[in-house]
């Protein structure tokens, strides 16, 4: 997860930078050593020796066409009940078995292989995807001496392949040369890092001649460097060519899954094929998260084992009594005759082979059909989530998408919620909006955050006036800007008008540093005939546009010089300017600055410089200072909405003062040795003085669209938000304004770090405000003070040490609010890690960016935003969404109700299966524990598969206990979820307990009614088939009636399933009645001819079916009339229409229905009124 | 958001978008206090008048049970019932009377009462093969027939512990000196005789072996009128259960007294197991059983107490 550092590794336009090519010196002796052991013939891929390299194609797959078979029925049986039921249906195979073997066999041979065909379906996807990338074609150097089209996957070690503009590369590369003379070509990396901007690569000088198609018919070289690895920015190797040996460094090797860009061609030979490329080094599997519901879930499935293994043993002890004292006299048995299974000389061995047939037979407790069905559930429910509309984003026709669909019910249980700031609450887009120059600002539109804030107060305050006029006319300019990067609006610049300002000389050296001081490349859009450009950092992007916007439109760059058009001359007609580059000093975290040194067409040097204003104000010159008290106040103002800063400043260089510097400055950038890196610092320090401040620009980080009124819902649903972010502090409060996690009123509890070197007193010092924050929020009395705890990366460092992290995770769950900032992804995953672990709560994790991968995979739900940025983080989440606001109707509707439906599926599972496979166990006891089925096989292979299975799955998958609006307007009914309600043992064991009355009720009435006399008028008495016919009818009957009361929902598949399953047992019993007696034994005719025309049977039915939904119904009563939970009562206004009818008692039970919370709108308005009251009481 | 409205409103017409926005209409019944009270006073004015309708069938039924067992084992013999009845020297015939309490209306139908006979064995359960019985002489298809399958290498029909097993008690009732004729037809099911047991497939090498077990078969007459043997057949589902050995087509009246000759063969002595003679009338509802009744007018009541309980706290303490 390191790939945070890919900025200071890789970095673009190295030609005039000075941190880069450096040679990688520290590799070369290890070269041939182990690990290092690699030989690459270049040109040569037919040399023996390359042989046994792995081939280009590569493979995601999981099975292939002869390991399917074994290895998917090795996952299937791996789990427990699987296994089982495996044993089972060997087990049926021998005379122990109660059943036939193909009842034992069918269900489990149906379960096991719809889970594979589900596995098979998923695997051929991914097989078809990697053909698809295996056969893309590559211009591949052959022997007759030309390029010819090879499909990637004939791709070999050593082939010189040459890649064109915007093609992917095949392998791992050694870059030899470009269409560019120096050897530089640009990629792109997103598919690697997430990261959109551009990055330079450059050939050895070596291999610059290597430029056309003909020049590779004589080469030769050796490449020797390390094994196949997964760093990304590391490469150790050396190149011999022409008698020579060039160490190669990662700026030589261009990595497959990235992108040439800005370059017409590349030629370069191939280093790591396939699997060892480092790319696919790198794929993890983003690990098998199960949801909680579902772990807790196997608790229960032991629970049952347990149980069966008891009714087992009682059994097992039962029979063995039996055989030992009743057999002898059984003479009708001719136990004389029995094999040892059933002799009365060997009881123990009876008892224990009795073991494995009651085994068998009470496996109806455990449901078999349970996992495959909550598999088909979750599929479909995730495919409701697929297709919802209202999570489908418009602007960019991406669907919220659940990629695994094993976590659907835990949605409905999060309690803390990990957001990523850039591209997740913000859409990782920079609006030029207002810019101070010379002392003047200039810019009139309201940054969001302003727009926002306005919409509160309006909202807060009754009177509507002003302010709401504000925020409509403010509605309407945003429909104006359709330039992205800019949203400038002032009169006084626009359209050349600066030229009549009176500080016109400042203002066009100002958007000279806009359009010269930066590294980003222009893209020329054919369409629209407009330049965009490929920057590294969208401020960056956001300058130029607004440069262009002025009149300074930047539209070339060439290896030393950067070309500038000015379209607003004093003479009316555009110039362009071409600016030589003579150095450029590179923006770092730590210098917060970025210069660029240039000669323009009247050769002067200039030097122009941006950076954070504090840096810049250190290092004005004394006449530079003209403008800074005005500059100053400009930037206080922005910053207070919410707008990130930068300060412009310039110097003037005489031609000797630049030489001498220069000078210097090479001998140091040639300079080797540990301390290169101070010398070039302090050269540059020496140049980046006496600067000229020209003016500071004010940029919005555009929050994303509802991001603040679905952070309101979720505080509401009471879900926690922690915002990890890499940006700095200021910026994070910044934001944390503008979603409402801050608000004025609220105690900040900031920790940072003492600045100190030793480690040990900065710990103290860290550890001491720790507890600090924690005695501030034990000594509130006041009921409403909310607290926030803000804190950066390097301090969390200290804190997520183990002696410390508890104690801080105790404080920051007791903040409302929790804002990390500059935090690495790692140490994003390692909060997730202890939140998750130190709370036991459910989190969820959610990013767009690379840097947020460890996050999503750490937490429980990990929720890639599907946007701009690369598709790492999508990739490794369980759910995307395109926008942070359908996060809200995730979570609170489709997490709220699968959360529910599984809980009560599942619930419902076990009821079915305790209520049926006990009836089996008593009927044991009166068959001298034999092992005698009271039904026929065909109704028990039918039970789990046809006749209860499609009401409890249209249960888990159609269930809704209140409407999606409802749950969106309640918020709060989202509690029940992490509260649990719905799973818990009470729960369970209510449900297991209700299977277990309607076993013995069921058993009991059949038995006593069916008893020694006549069950009809024509004198008949029952025997074994009607008994069973009977009793299952009732179980049919009750166990479909008892999902209907459990049902809040029915649409027409409701009442179908219901319906159906009870009308399928009919229909199977006239069917399995009119097959020849030969199949259906006693069953023959059973329904036609001996059930249905006795009323008793009919009775019998009636009767058991009302007795066991009896006492839950009268449960279901009593809960809802004297133990309302949530949805009962909103059901019930909902039903009354009471919300149509008495708008306050809705409003009344909407308000109530509020978590109470302390971050989001809602919770600033009411700290508003509460503050507005205690003035009123004041002042009474 | 309000895009994303218009959008669905647009697509709410058609059913499949229904279907996947999860909007399909929908009924959603609620509990409410009035409805629970409705249903449970419901289900106690539909149970409680069934209850009370299948009692009184039940009580309209006239039912006799003799236990015979013991009182037709002769004094002397009383010390080792076993080996009484397995002595085939001693002779069997046995009687006993009865006066009949009510007035029986015909048909008065007779059964057999075994007790601790555990009919529903699996191994016994086990040892049949309907492809025989059905279709007769097959080498094949009766090892399901174990342990009586075959003797001197020859296969047994019917085979199994079952058929070896046939009651073989018989009764003859004598009223008034006159003997009352029993109707032993029709006894067994309909689509037992005509689809179950072969009309061309006769009793063959049946009780031959050194075990005998229970009756025997006259081998000419077809297993498909063989009625004892398919009544036998059918398998009970407790240990304690009646077969229909015929029906009295004539009413018998109060104080009648009956004398029946039977023949005491099986045994049931080795495991204790009680032989009865039942004589009783059917209902509309069968036999007599007055648990259904009772179950119905338990559960009627119980629902109406539900529902004034509840009636009771929904006017204590109404809500909102």
């Amino acid at each position: 997860m390191a790939r945070g550092r890919i900025r200071a590794k890789l970095r673009k336009s190295h030609l005039y930078s000075f941190c880069l090519f450096r040679s990688s010196g520290s590799g070369g002796q290890s070269i041939g050593g182990p690990g290092f052991s690699r030989t690459v013939y270049c040109n040569e891929p037919q040399v023996l020796n390359q042989k046994p390299y792995r081939s280009n194609i590569i493979s995601t797959t999981k099975y292939n066409f002869f390991s399917f078979l074994p290895k998917a029925l090795y996952e299937q049986f791996h789990r427990v009940a699987n296994l089982y039921f495996l044993g089972c249906a060997i087990a049926s195979l021998t005379p122990l078995s109660p059943f036939s073997p193909v009842s034992m066999i069918a269900p489990l041979a149906f379960v096991v292989g719809l889970s594979m065909a589900k596995e098979g379906l998923e695997d051929w996807r991914r097989f078809m995807q990697d053909r698809e990338v295996n056969s893309r074609k590559v211009h591949v150097h052959n022997e007759e001496g030309g390029f010819g089209k090879k499909t990637w996957e004939d791709v070999r070690v050593g082939d010189v392949v040459k890649v064109e503009k915007d093609q992917f590369f095949p392998a791992d590369l050694l870059l030899l040369s470009s269409n560019y003379e120096d050897g530089i070509c640009y990629v792109e990396t997103m598919n690697l890092d997430g990261e959109t901007n551009l990055k330079a690569k450059k050939a050895l000088e070596a291999t610059l001649g290597l430029d056309e198609d003909d020049n590779f018919n004589n080469f030769k070289g050796i490449i020797k460097c390390e094994d196949p690895n997964p760093s990304l920015y590391t490469f150790v190797g050396n190149l011999e060519y022409e008698g020579k040996v060039y160490a190669i460094d990662p700026t030589q090797i261009l990595l497959r899954d990235s992108k040439l860009r800005n370059t017409e061609f590349v030629y370069g030979v191939v280093i790591f094929t396939g699997h060892d490329s480092k790319v696919m080094q790198n794929s993890t599997r983003s690990p098998s998260k199960r949801s909680r519901v579902e772990k807790k879930m196997d608790y229960i499935i032991y629970v049952l084992f347990s149980v069966l293994l008891v009714i087992s043993l009682i059994s097992s002890f039962g029979f063995a009594v039996e055989i030992k004292y009743s057999m002898p006299v059984w003479w009708f048995m001719r136990p004389q005759d029995a094999d040892e299974y059933y002799s009365p000389k060997k009881p123990v061995i009876s008892g224990l082979s009795h073991m494995v047939t009651a085994l068998m037979l009470y496996g109806y407790l455990i449901p078999i059909s349970l996992y495959v069905s909550i598999e088909v559930v979750k599929v479909l429910q995730a495919t409701f989530i697929n297709q919802d509309i209202q999570m489908y984003d418009e602007d960019t026709g991406i669907p919220a998408q659940a990629r695994t669909s094993n976590l659907n019910e835990e949605l409905g249980q999060v309690d803390t919620i990990l957001s990523d700031k850039t591209g997740t609450l913000t859409c990782n887009q920079m609006d030029f909006l207002k810019c101070s120059i010379a002392g003047i600002p200039y810019g009139v539109s309201p940054s969001e955050v302003e727009l926002a804030a306005a919409q509160q107060m309006a909202n807060d305050q009754e009177d509507q006036g002003e302010l709401k006029t504000l925020v409509a006319s403010k509605k309407e300019k945003a429909h104006k800007s359709p330039i992205k990067g800019f949203n400038f609006e002032d009169n006084r610049l626009m359209n050349g008008n600066w030229l009549k300002e009176p500080t016109a000389a400042r203002i066009m050296l100002f958007c000279q540093i806009l359009a010269v001081c930066h590294t980003a490349i222009p893209e020329l859009n054919e369409e629209t005939g407009n330049y965009t450009y490929e920057a590294e950092s969208p401020d960056e992007g956001s300058f130029l546009v607004a440069a262009r916007e002025l009149g300074f439109e930047f539209f070339q760059r060439t290896q030393s010089s950067v070309f500038v058009r000015e379209k607003y001359t004093a003479s009316g007609k555009p110039i362009e300017r071409e600016y030589k580059i003579l150095n450029v000093l590179e923006f770092t975290s730590k210098r917060k600055r970025m210069t660029v040194i240039v000669r323009d067409e009247e050769g002067q040097i200039l030097l122009l410089c941006k950076g954070a204003d504090s840096i810049i104000f250190d290092r004005l010159s004394k006449d530079g200072k003209l403008y800074l008290e005005d500059t100053t106040r400009h930037l206080n103002d922005y910053g207070e909405a919410g707008l990130r800063t930068l300060a412009l400043a310039y110097r003037k260089l005489e031609e000797s003062e630049y030489t001498a510097w220069n000078n210097e400055f090479q001998k140091a950038k040639t300079s080797i040795g540990a301390d290169r890196d101070a010398m070039l610092e302090n050269a540059a320090d020496m140049m980046e003085r006496d600067l000229f401040l020209v003016g500071a620009t004010a940029v919005e980080d555009k929050l994303q669209k509802g991001v603040p009124q679905c952070i309101d819902k979720l505080a509401q649903a009471g879900l926690k938000l922690w915002v990890l972010t890499g940006d700095k502090m200021e910026t994070a409060i910044n934001i944390g304004f503008a979603c409402s996690l801050l608000r004025q009123g609220m105690k900040q509890i900031c920790i940072t770090e003492s600045g100190s070197e030793d480690k040990q007193e900065v710990k103290e010092d860290i550890l001491k405000q720790i507890t600090n924050g924690l005695e501030m929020i034990k000594q509130e009395n006041d009921p409403h003070a909310a607290f926030a705890l803000i804190i950066d990366g390097k301090t969390l460092a200290y804190a997520l040490e183990d002696d410390m992290k508890l104690k801080f995770l105790g404080l920051a769950v007791e903040c409302a609010s929790v804002i990390c900032c500059r935090v690495s992804p790692k140490q994003k995953a390692l909060v997730t890690r202890l939140v998750k672990q130190g709370t036991g709560k459910t989190t969820l994790a959610i990013g767009d960016g690379a840097n947020d991968v460890g996050m999503i995979q750490e937490a429980d739900i990990g929720v890639g935003i599907s946007g701009v940025e690369g598709m790492q983080a999508v990739m490794a989440s369980d759910f995307s969404v395109s926008q942070f606001r359908f996060l809200e109707r995730l979570l609170v509707v489709h997490g709220h109700w699968c959360y529910k439906r599984i809980a009560q599926m599942i619930c419902y599972f076990f009821y079915k299966n305790i209520a049926f496979g006990l009836t089996l166990f008593y009927f044991e006891a009166f068959t001298g524990f034999s092992g005698q089925s009271v039904y026929d096989d065909w109704y028990m292979l039918l039970f789990n598969v046809v006749l209860t299975s499609l009401p409890v799955m249209s249960l888990g998958v159609f269930e809704q206990d209140v409407s999606s609006e409802v749950c969106l307007e309640f918020p709060a009914v989202y509690q029940q979820g992490p509260r649990n309600l719905f799973f818990d043992w009470y729960r369970i064991l209510g449900w297991m307990g209700n299977g277990l009355l309607c076993s013995l009720i069921i058993f009991f009435i059949n038995i006593i009614i069916l008893y020694d006399q006549a069950f009809r008028a024509e004198g008949q008495t029952a025997d074994l088939a009607v008994l069973g016919t009977t009793m299952f009818t009732c179980i049919v009957w009750s166990l479909n009636c008892q999902i209907a009361l459990t049902m809040s929902h029915f649409t027409w598949i409701q009442h179908v399933t219901i319906g159906g399953s009870i009308a399928a047992w009919y229909i199977f019993l006239l069917i399995y009645g009119a097959l020849s007696p030969r199949i259906s034994g006693d069953a023959y005719q059973i329904l036609v001819e001996a059930l249905a025309p006795a009323p008793i049977y009919w009775q019998t039915t009636l009767l058991a079916t009302i007795a066991c939904t009896l006492p839950y119904m009268a449960h279901i009563a009593y809960q809802r009339c004297f133990e309302p939970e949530d949805h009962h009562i909103i059901q019930e206004i909902k039903y009354y229409r009471k919300d149509v009818e008495d708008q306050h008692m809705w409003t009344r039970e909407r308000s109530k229905a509020r978590q109470k919370t302390k971050i989001g709108f809602t919770a600033r308005v009411d700290a508003k009124i509460r503050q507005v009251r205690a003035k009123l009481n004041k002042k009474q | 958001m309000t895009d994303t409205d218009r959008g669905t409103q647009r697509d709410r017409h058609s059913a499949f978008s229904l279907f996947t926005q999860q909007s399909l209409p929908a009924c959603k019944p609620v509990l409410t206090p009035e409805w629970v009270i409705m249903t449970f006073l419901f289900i106690g004015f539909i149970f409680i008048p069934v209850g009370l309708v299948t009692l009184r069938a039940s009580h309209s039924v006239v039912e006799i049970v003799e236990r015979y067992d013991i009182g037709c084992v002769p004094e002397p013999f009383r010390i080792d019932k076993v080996s009484y009845i397995q002595d085939d020297s001693i002779p069997k015939n046995c009687s006993l009377s009865f006066k009949v309490p009510k007035y029986m209306k015909a048909p008065i139908y007779i059964y057999y009462q075994l007790d601790n006979y555990y009919q529903n064995h699996r191994r016994y359960v086990k040892s049949r093969s309907d492809k025989q019985l059905l279709h007769g002489q097959n080498e094949h298809g009766i090892s399901s027939c174990q342990p009586v399958e075959v003797n001197n290498d020859r296969p047994i029909i019917p085979c199994g512990l079952i058929a070896w097993s046939l009651f073989n008690d018989t009764f003859t009732f004598i009223r008034n000196r006159a003997e009352l004729k029993v109707n032993r037809k029709n006894i067994a099911w309909k689509s037992d005789r005509g689809h179950k047991f072969g009309k061309n497939v006769y009793p063959f090498n049946f009780q031959n072996g050194t075990l005998i077990g229970g009756g025997k078969l006259n081998p000419t007459i077809p297993l498909s009128d063989q009625e004892d043997l398919i009544v036998w057949m059918r398998t009970s589902a407790l240990p304690s259960f009646r077969k229909l050995y015929g029906r009295i087509e004539k009413d018998l009246d109060v104080d009648d007294v009956v004398v029946v000759h039977l023949m005491n063969n099986y045994n049931t002595y080795s495991f204790g197991g009680k032989k009865k003679l039942v004589l009783s009338t059917t209902s509309w509802l069968g036999g007599k059983n007055d648990f259904l009744g009772l179950a119905y007018v338990f559960i009627g009541s119980s629902s109406v107490t539900i529902a004034v309980v509840f009636t009771l706290l929904h006017l204590l303490s109404p809500r909102h």
